[in-house]
């Protein structure tokens, strides 16, 4: 396996979507490819990142106002 | 008014649709229901496009207000989740389009077209790189990565990765391809790991453990 095939697999593999006789070949790509293996690491940690920490937080008062505000509104027939 | 038909199988049925079928029968407090389970996730989706606390406070309510009004229009044949952020994307964009005094815009702007090669210089990350910041650095990190993303992507990484759509849940929500959807993806997910790496590599600058080539 070159590289460029182990980047045509590198979103099934973070997802765990990879077929298991495919998977074998990937990993003994790693194995052998430095590159490879911190391109894997990395990119499945970017995702673990976005997927754990709330960047975009919305405090409990604002969520309340706007969940009422919508609330009146559907009341009233929008 | 339309049956909504279960999306989880004959005798599996999603919790949303009942409550959509209660809504329909005039239950506005099973809407009050939807919106607390959702409203997080819809501000989140908004503000990733718009780029802007206001707009997203707005299209947030908006695509509300309109999946209630349009609810006799939900057919059941997709979650009502999906369906309520693809009413919550084209409100982000109109909101964008508002604020650049009407120019048309779609989720290809500024879109990179080149295809995506092999990354070099690379360094490794340290074990937990999170730990280096406080969680209010790490979200400002985490914020000014993403956003500096072409918008096409990082559409598709906010509702794909971030919020948990499959493939075909995001292409359908986007009007995009299932190749269009997992190549943009790829790119997302690279871009953000690259610009990552400023922060996080490993600053002993141990080598990589294996050999270093590249092999095309």
């Amino acid at each position: 396996m070159t590289c460029t095939e182990f980047l045509s697999f590198l979103d099934d593999l973070i997802d765990d979507t990879v077929a298991a006789p495919i998977r074998a070949d990937i990993e003994a790509h790693m194995k052998k490819c430095g590159h490879c293996e911190v391109i894997f690491n990395t990119t499945r940690k970017t995702v673990e990142i976005y997927r754990s920490n709330e960047i975009y937080d919305l405090p409990s008062d604002l969520r309340e106002r706007l969940h009422t505000a919508i609330m009146v509104r559907c009341r009233n027939g929008c | 008014m339309s049956t909504i038909q279960s999306i989880a199988g004959e005798n599996e049925q999603h919790p949303d649709v009942a409550l959509v079928e209660r809504v329909r029968g005039g239950d506005v407090s099973a809407y009050d229901t939807l919106v607390r389970k959702y409203e997080r996730q819809i501000f989140r989706i908004a503000q990733h496009i718009t780029q802007n606390r206001e707009d997203a406070e707005d299209v947030m309510q908006d695509a509300f207000l309109k999946a209630y009004e349009k609810l006799d229009q939900f057919q059941g044949n997709s979650k009502f989740y999906t369906w309520l952020v693809r009413i919550a994307v084209n409100e982000s964009l109109m909101r964008l389009r508002k604020r650049r005094t009407g120019r048309m815009v779609s989720i290809d702007e500024d879109l990179e077209t080149d295809e995506g090669s092999v990354p070099r210089d690379l360094a490794d990350w340290a074990p937990d790189p999170e730990q280096n910041y406080n969680q209010s650095e790490l979200a400002e990190i985490l914020r000014k990565t993403i956003q500096g993303l072409p918008q096409g992507f990082r559409v598709v990484f906010a509702l794909r990765d971030v919020e948990g759509l499959s493939t075909e849940e995001t292409a359908e929500t986007l009007g995009l391809s299932i190749p269009a959807v997992k190549s943009r993806l790829l790119r997302a997910r690279l871009q953000l790991r690259e610009r990552l790496s400023r922060y996080f590599r490993n600053k002993t600058g141990a080598p990589i453990s294996a050999a270093s080539g590249v092999e095309k």
